[in-house]
């Protein structure tokens, strides 16, 4: 299909491996299908080709010294520059030099540099909890750009890093802006404030959530499990988070609204410190904080307390409760 | 006397690097690196306990789900919260559908490939098995990819999403599931069952399960319907490059027991020492981190005193990962140790006679699927729609608990203390910690770097493919190792 497909290097450091997991769930194709009809070659990949061992570092010196063309580079798992600088927390395996070196020094070869899930966009998960190994993004610290390749970062065809976060990524997530990037069709404005491929960032976790109408009347869903909106109590922000979850779905139907469980914004950087317990909503005067971003807060309340003044008891009881109690009657009919 | 260095090391999870010392064409010595720390335990301190829910499937891609099960138990032990039934079973549906998932991963993208390599050309099998396991172009794994993805929409139903799901709790899960979505729970399963019987097998679910001797295995093999799938191929590798001669570690072999339901354990919990089960003393656990790059403070601890602060100028340490003893002796986790110390006959009668090896690692493995995916279809069936998933108690201002369950790779232990509301301490002995850990304070060797003592180093090969057989058969997962 492509005459002249583009060489992929996939690389791994601080991070879990669970986006590489999560791109074997693609489907109508498979992973390997999906890459050839993007027209990706893959040269090398930890889960996935053959060599180990010298082979590979065979292969990154060959980069390094112009003899293969790297195309793209795609780096999973955040940036380790610690202790104090010197990237021990991660020195590539067969080498005696930490991966930092090794990410920094293929980059500069790269015509795209992409950033694969919330770790390698932002730190991520890794750069949680005091950020013991001192871990950052390729082009991002948290919010800030920066990172390990600095905010004037371009990569050879010119472009910043594409930061493809979620934590996980969604198997389609990384198909299908690899094959836009193959295409030629992928440029700065392509992507939003934070790096994001807009494809999928242009949405909220909120559209399409099936707690909408639980949402509209503002019944509230009081312990893990309930079926009501989970953004009161719950710790959900889906209807700030920049993702399309519930209208793409994952793993044949699901998303974590789907699941019964909040959304916690792992697209976005930082989300791993919220600030507070993930799974519950933190308020002021018994408002939620982090309400809706476009809307005026005085309406949000407004319609919030108009609106659970409205509430039909069909849902007030189906909110609290794990299974439908109430199904809703068919008009014109009385039981 | 000169290291040879071997790295990085792929197909397996994670980073992984092994230094050999090599004479006359055997390795004579070896030692396992686990070259990247992260530092969970250190963030988890001073978090909200219900933050764990969140952290810890995040250790690992591979093992996500296995590590919030661990965390979930080790809250509701500290809450002293039961799940009701359906939630244990949506748990272990959940469960068995990463663990089974895994199980394909690695035979199909891991393991096999090694097979199709350039040095084995020269074999009579080589051709049929280069056909279908060559990495990324061999026929197998566009056959198996779609099957484990459509498999896996038991996580769409179940868990939302794979990895990374919050939907299992301490006191079972959020998720509850409708008798419609039991019924397409059957139908996804009846799917995956025919993979398995038509391209794995050859052979009926049961008809595996109930092979009962390494001979019965033998008679099984010489049928051409068997032979000629992907386990009889493989069986017919192991038997032309001898695998049950490699990879011997100490042969004993710990499992924490899974799968619970009515708080009975499908596979039991027990140790396997000297060709005997034996019981299993989960106090005579220790960490040592005498050839770890932390720092030592004093005697090896129990987890639940455990310290976990990084040092990578830290005088003898080789590795990231720490060295977990029972009772002061090495052990080996996986489904080889799980079927083991569970009686499966077909798995006893192969470990008396080669002990554990490469081959027998792999047959566990298989064997497996087909034990837990029988199982699967009982547990949907009894999931009660419109029952309870989950039970809520609240959290305590301190408490102690302890989460052990057996993930893909083995068992997987989470240790929590809980103060003023907040986690005072959180340690983790993932399954390849065991496996793959460094030395002790006797010079103990690891499990793996038992293994590899003999394995043969061919003519001018400097990554031997003998010692990726060896490597790959423990199934490592390096990110949950050090986590």
């Amino acid at each position: 299909m492509h005459d002249q497909p583009l060489n992929m290097l996939w690389l791994q450091s601080g991070g879990c491996g669970g986006c590489t997991l999560s791109m074997m769930c693609a489907e109508s194709p498979e992973l390997f299908t999906s890459f050839e009809a993007a027209g990706i070659h893959v040269l090398w990949h930890p889960s996935l080709s053959e060599a180990s061992g010298n082979a590979v570092t065979q292969t990154l010196e060959a980069i390094i010294n112009d003899e293969v063309k790297l195309d793209i580079l795609c780096l999973e798992g955040a940036v380790v520059r610690g202790p104090n600088n010197t990237g021990k927390f991660h020195m590539m395996a067969g080498t005696s030099e930490p991966m930092m070196h090794w990410i920094k020094k293929l980059s500069l070869k790269a015509d795209y540099v992409i950033a694969v899930g919330t770790c390698a966009a932002y730190g991520g998960i890794t750069s949680g909890g005091g950020n013991p190994t001192d871990a950052c993004g390729m082009q991002y610290e948290g919010k800030r750009r920066g990172g390990l390749l600095g905010q004037d970062f371009r990569s050879v065809r010119k472009l910043s890093v594409v930061n493809i976060a979620g934590c996980p990524t969604h198997p389609n997530w990384v198909t299908e802006t690899l094959a836009q990037i193959v295409l030629g069709n992928f440029t700065e404005s392509n992507m939003d404030e934070f790096g994001r491929p807009r494809s999928y960032v242009d949405q909220l976790v909120h559209h399409g959530c099936p707690r909408n109408e639980y949402y509209e009347f503002k019944a509230s869903a009081k312990k893990p499990s309930d079926l009501g909106c989970l953004m009161e109590n719950l710790g959900c922000v889906g209807t700030q988070a920049h993702a399309d979850c519930n209208t793409r779905l994952w793993n044949g139907g699901g998303s974590c609204l789907r699941g019964d469980y909040p959304c916690v914004n792992c697209t976005a950087p930082g989300f791993e410190e919220p600030g507070h317990p993930f799974t519950e909503t933190p308020k002021i005067a018994g408002i939620p904080v982090g309400l809706p971003t476009d809307m005026p807060k005085a309406w949000f309340v407004a319609l919030a307390s108009l609106s659970k003044a409205a509430t039909p008891e069909r849902l007030k009881l189906n909110a609290v409760s794990d299974h439908v109690k109430v199904v809703q009657g068919i008009r014109g009919r009385t039981k | 006397m000169s290291r040879r260095i071997v790295g990085p090391f792929n197909r397996v999870e994670g980073d992984l690097e092994v230094q050999l010392d090599i004479q006359h064409g055997k390795v004579a010595d070896a030692w396992v690196v686990s070259p990247l720390y992260r530092g969970f335990e250190q963030m988890l301190h001073g978090k909200h306990p219900n933050d764990a829910m969140s952290y810890v499937p995040r250790i690992c891609g591979i093992c996500s789900v296995a590590q919030s099960v661990a965390s979930a138990y080790a809250l509701a032990d500290a809450q002293g919260v039961q799940m009701p039934s359906n939630g244990e079973l949506a748990v272990n549906l959940i469960l068995a559908n990463e663990n089974l998932a895994d199980h394909l991963t690695h035979f199909y993208m891991f393991f096999m490939p090694d097979f199709a390599r350039e040095i084995y050309k020269n074999e009579p099998w080589h051709a049929v098995v280069a056909e279908r396991f060559t990495a990324m172009k061999g026929s197998a794994a566009r056959q198996m990819l779609p099957a484990r993805a459509a498999f896996m929409h038991l996580m769409g139903i179940l868990a939302g999403k794979w990895p990374h799901t919050l939907a299992i709790q301490p006191g079972g899960t959020t998720r509850g599931v409708k008798a419609e979505e039991q019924v397409r729970m059957l139908t996804t399963l009846y799917q995956f069952r025919c993979f398995l019987e038509d391209t794995l097998f050859g052979d009926s679910l049961e008809n595996i399960a109930n092979l009962s001797s390494s001979n019965e295995l033998k008679s099984w093999l010489e049928n051409d319907k068997h032979s000629n799938r992907d386990f009889g191929l493989f069986l017919s590798v192991a038997d032309a490059l001898q695998l049950h001669t490699m990879g011997r570690a100490t042969d004993r072999f710990m499992s924490y027991g899974v799968y619970p339901t009515n708080g009975e354990p499908l596979f039991a919990r027990g140790l396997w020492e000297e060709g005997h089960l034996a019981r299993l003393d989960i106090d005579a656990i220790r960490e040592d981190v005498s050839h770890s790059w932390m720092i030592k403070y004093g005697e090896p601890k129990h987890p639940f005193d455990g310290v976990t602060q990084p040092d990578p100028d830290m005088q003898d340490g080789y590795s990231w990962c720490k060295a977990p003893r029972l009772d002061g002796k090495v052990v080996e986790v996986g489904a080889l140790a799980r079927q083991l110390v569970n009686g499966h006959p077909l798995i006893q009668s192969l470990v008396t006679e080669s002990g554990g090896n490469v081959r027998n690692r792999v047959i566990a493995r298989l064997l497996e699927l087909a034990l837990v995916a029988i199982e699967m279809e009982a547990w949907i069936k009894a999931i009660r729609p419109n029952e309870t998933f989950c039970n809520l108690v609240s959290m305590p201002d301190e408490a102690e608990g302890v989460g052990l369950m057996e993930a893909a790779r083995g068992s997987l232990g989470h240790w929590l203390k809980i103060k003023h509301g907040r986690i005072l301490n959180y340690q983790i002995i993932a399954p390849t910690t065991w496996n793959f850990a460094p030395r002790d304070l006797n010079e103990q060797p690891g499990a793996l770097e038992q293994a590899l003592i003999g394995a043969t180093v061919r003519q001018g090969e400097i990554t031997p493919v003998e010692v990726q057989h060896i490597v790959r058969s423990f199934d490592p997962c390096m990110v949950c190792t050090v986590h």
